[in-house]
């Protein structure tokens, strides 16, 4: 074999600390090494032409770059040896940037250990087989779990690219946090007549099919051929028959049930719909309420159903769909403020959440869109809202910042002014993080025109007096204390991982991070992928996020869905395991410790052998190091590649 | 009960002198359910808070010696009715976790420090030790009628990483053991609230200031009376409420009481053994309007 040894400075990257000529010269000395050379970025265009002219110059037929990291630039190089007629296996990477130049300032150690990472490529290259990608069909058919705004948007743009949808949503309505808000920030908008109108082409789009009330119980398969199997939860109600008329809540005896679309600001029946503007707009037994599923007597709502539609012996269905693809876009939940006991830890009916105030702000909430306060029903004056519940708090395992709350806080001023002209409002704050378009100036109008009087610093207590509570708190600009005289008190509660995401990210063998939020592929560059082929996010599941960024999101997981289906077939990765029949004894240990049940049973002249399913397998190496008789051995990275690195490094 | 428990007992100096009456209802009622105290020999002050905010070296010494000799006596979990005292010798058994600064200390002892010791408050052996159940069982003669409020004062439960104890916005230990012993408790907001603690000599506007809210506030939840574990938060409450009334303009009459005092009469004991005649604020109204038989049987004799 005859090996290219390209090392590269990486401007003064790697150049910096790393002698790049003298890796070169020690280079051209390893066995199978024909060139070595040492340029200024191999990535350029200048750089690329370069390795091709050198193969086809020196007849070279394998070649190694010492550069930065295989995930920035293996494939940038594998296209390279590609154009001058190599395979693209023939290709070795030694990483000199992000494991020896960023991290040592030692010039000769760094040389040294740049020499000993190429070595080891140069050595495993000469042990390296070309290998060839099969293609495989693919199922052009898309799974969207979750249907807030950034699951919506990835569903409609998914439908009008032609694609046929899944919609999977665990509430009875899409619409998630979103339809909740009474207005949005910075434009005030009204939240549901903006949201409202999407919803109804979700419902309308001929490509969508909507499984609401569903949860996700099990995938498998891989990138362009899923199964997925859904678990439709039992309503009591046929949604075929059912018209959403609504009568069955006006006759339901059982008032008490709680309202979790509301926030628990009021009650509902225990038959509901959650919205006047739900999606499907269908009705729903709340069992923990419903006098017939707990107690065996009532049964009013299926008296005065017009439709017939009442089913009290329903059970949980399940159906599997087919998909080619998936994204998760299911968002998130707010962070649990009770655990504040200076806030009073939930004791005091008038500390409520934001978003439950936002429930009281809207027309169609259970207040009708006037601000009362739970305690009384009566009208309050001062309202103290309190940011960052959640957010940038180590000691309750918070230190993020969610990242909305000062915006929606300044809009909750606002709206409270407007419903309320003689209210005061007060806003404690730790800094104002106002960065989206028309975002900051939207702040400056809750404290300039609306006359909210923010106060720099964190609640120590709040404890009622009388008939108000008070709010002591740090006003840091001033370096005093203050305590304020508060009707209404408005937590600004941080957003956390959806729950259950771990359980879901499980499923889709896709990584989260120690807070349950989903990881993209790459925090710069691969926003809406994950590190599994074919998963893709969308919205709040990553990461807390606004409505534009959600919504951006939304489209931008659509446009990598329609971009993996443009194609009618895809390349599978030829890095996967493969079982030396010879040598197998058909003991069945790899078919244990497979984590994607790639490798099966097969029957050879009689013997117990086993197999591994190409498609299936995800070239994780389990399976090698399980099996006693090196007969499975996972391509690209064979026993024997992999010790001849070994011996490259440890040569004596 | 099967098992009696048994502590080594750090009394600390106010059980000495001004809060007598904590020292001797906590004796008391320790009796009465059982509890072995062993008084911990030759102990020393804890240092208070002149020791810790000076040098928190000899401060962690002082707590450190008292702990060596808890440990001689073959015991491994020591009490003390102060919240201060325990402050102490729990801060300086977190520092000393540390091993430089237990060298440190155990240079400025006879012996190395001895890091085993569990400790505990009074208050604390009795609802997680004993247990809220059998001290309700315990009651001979309920506080029924008797509004309180439980004010816990700023230490008991905080630092939470260093006491250990309760909630440390909403401790609800005391409240509870007021509640078995039938009395009724006012949901009382600033139970962790400062009195003002030992600035009553240096800044006793502070105190003046801080224990009249304190006063104010149990006065408008309806509580008859204050109950404390702490002897500077009693101490201020009780000795200086005529100082408070004069510098606040408020006409307080309340009587403040240790935890252990009201829990020595709902079990018979008699005022005498509980020190009732100690405080400042006569609680004779409070008292007589229990009802209790005993009450007023001791005091015709």
């Amino acid at each position: 074999m005859k090996i290219g040894v390209f090392v590269c400075h990486c401007g003064s990257n790697i150049e910096g600390t790393v002698d790049t000529a003298a890796v070169a010269a020690a280079a051209r000395e390893f066995p199978g090494v024909a060139f070595a050379t040492d340029t200024m970025y191999t990535c350029s265009e200048p750089g690329q032409e370069e390795i091709v002219n050198a193969i086809k110059e020196h007849q070279l037929d394998g070649v190694v770059v010492a550069s930065c990291t295989p995930r920035m630039h293996e494939q940038t190089f594998r296209r390279t040896v590609e154009r001058a007629g190599l395979n693209r296996y023939l290709f070795e990477m030694a990483n000199i940037r992000e494991h020896v130049s960023w991290i040592g300032k030692d010039r000769e150690a760094n040389t040294n250990k740049a020499t000993d990472l190429v070595r080891m490529a140069a050595s495993k290259l000469l042990h390296n087989r070309p290998l060839l990608s099969k293609q495989f069909d693919i199922n052009k058919r898309v799974l969207i779990i979750g249907g807030g705004v950034a699951g919506i948007q990835a569903a409609l743009d998914c439908a009008e690219g032609g694609l046929e949808v899944v919609l999977v949503e665990k509430t009875t309505t899409i619409g998630g946090k979103m339809a909740k808000l009474d207005k949005t920030f910075p434009t005030v908008d009204c939240s549901c007549c903006i949201l409202g109108p999407r919803m109804v082409d979700v419902a309308q789009h001929p490509n969508i099919t909507l499984y609401a009330y569903s949860e996700i119980e099990e995938v498998s398969g891989y990138v362009g051929n899923f199964d997925v199997k859904v678990k439709k939860k039992a309503t009591y109600v046929d949604w075929d028959k059912c018209t959403g008329c609504g009568i069955c809540m006006t006759k339901c005896p059982s008032k008490k049930a709680t309202d979790y679309f509301n926030e628990g600001i009021g009650k509902t029946t225990a038959i509901n719909i959650p919205f006047p503007q739900a999606i499907p707009k269908k009705a729903k037994i709340d069992a923990d309420f419903c006098m017939k599923l707990q107690k065996g007597k009532c049964g009013i709502c299926a008296k005065v159903c017009p439709s017939g539609c009442i089913d009290f012996t329903q059970q949980d269905e399940f159906v599997t769909e087919k998909v080619g693809a998936i994204v998760a876009a299911t968002g998130f939940d707010l962070f649990d403020w009770t655990v504040y006991g200076e806030y009073g830890g939930g004791r005091y009916p008038d500390v409520i959440t934001s978003l439950q105030y936002e429930r009281m702000l809207s027309a169609s909430g259970p207040t009708g869109g006037h601000i009362k306060r739970p305690s009384d029903g009566k009208e309050p004056k001062n309202v103290v809202f309190i940011q960052c519940v959640g957010s940038r708090d180590k000691s309750v395992g918070r230190p993020y910042c969610t990242g909305f709350c000062c915006m929606y806080t300044a809009k909750q001023a606002i709206l409270t002014k407007d419903h309320l002209p003689e209210s005061q409002t007060y806003v404690f704050y730790m800094d104002i993080r106002a960065t989206g378009k028309n975002y900051d100036e939207f702040t400056r109008r809750a404290m300039e025109e609306y006359n909210a009087k923010y106060i720099r610093g964190r609640v120590s207590m709040i404890y009622p007096k009388g008939d108000s509570l008070l709010v002591r708190g740090a006003d840091t600009l001033m370096g005093t204390q203050v305590e304020v005289d508060a009707d209404l008190v408005v937590l600004a509660v941080g957003a956390e991982a959806a729950a259950g995401a771990a359980g879901l990210a499980e499923k889709l063998r896709i990584s989260y991070d120690s807070y349950g939020f989903y990881m993209e592929g790459h925090p710069k560059l691969k926003p809406v992928e994950t590190n599994t082929a074919g998963v893709y996010l969308a919205g709040s599941c990553q990461g807390p996020k606004d409505i534009p960024s959600s919504v951006a999101q939304g489209s931008a997981a659509a446009s990598k869905v329609l971009g993996l289906f443009s194609k009618d077939k895809l390349a599978s990765d030829p890095q996967v395991s493969v079982v030396d029949i010879k040598r197998c004894i058909g003991c069945g240990k790899c078919m244990k410790t497979c984590p994607f049940g790639a490798i099966k049973e097969i029957d050879f002249r009689g013997m117990k052998k086993a197999e591994v399913i190409e498609t299936v397998c995800q070239g994780c190496g389990i399976c090698t190091s399980t099996c006693p008789q090196g007969a499975a051995q996972l391509q690209h990275f064979t026993d024997n590649q992999i010790l001849s690195e070994v011996n490259a490094l440890c040569q004596f | 009960m099967s098992v009696s428990l048994t502590y080594a007992y750090y009394p600390g100096c106010s059980s000495t002198g001004t809060s007598i009456e904590y020292d001797m209802s906590s004796r008391a009622i320790c009796a009465a359910l059982d509890i072995t105290l062993t008084d911990v020999p030759n102990w020393s002050c804890c240092g208070s808070t002149p020791a810790h905010t000076v040098d928190h070296t000899l401060s962690s010494a002082l707590s450190a010696r008292n702990l060596c000799q808890v440990a001689s006596m073959g015991l491994t979990a020591a009490v003390t009715p102060c919240p201060s005292c325990l402050s102490n010798l729990k801060t300086a058994q977190h520092r000393m976790k540390n091993d430089s600064f237990r060298e440190k200390v155990s240079k400025l002892l006879d012996k190395p420090a001895d890091i085993t010791v569990e400790t505990k408050s009074v208050l604390q052996i009795l609802v997680e030790d004993y247990g809220i159940e059998k001290i309700k069982a315990k009651v001979k003669k309920p506080l029924t009628g008797l509004t309180v409020a439980a004010y816990y004062g700023c230490i008991m439960n905080r630092p939470a990483e260093i006491m250990n104890f309760d909630d440390r916005e909403h401790p609800m230990a005391m409240d509870n053991i007021m509640t078995a012993l039938g009395a009724t408790v006012v949901p009382f907001p600033l139970k962790v609230e400062c009195c003002g603690a030992s600035f009553g000599i240096p800044r006793k506007d502070v105190v003046m200031r801080l224990s009249g809210k304190l006063l104010d506030t149990a006065k408008e939840m309806g509580a008859m009376a204050l109950v404390t574990a702490c002897p500077l938060c009693q101490m201020n409450l009780d000795m200086r409420q005529e100082q408070i009334n004069s510098a606040n303009g408020s006409k307080h009459h309340m009587p403040i009481f240790y935890f252990t005092q009201l829990m020595g009469l709902a079990f018979g004991l008699t005022e005498k053994e509980l020190g009732i005649d100690k405080l400042c604020v006569n609680p004779r109204t409070v008292i007589d309007a229990l009802g209790m038989e005993g009450n007023s049987k001791e005091k015709s004799q």
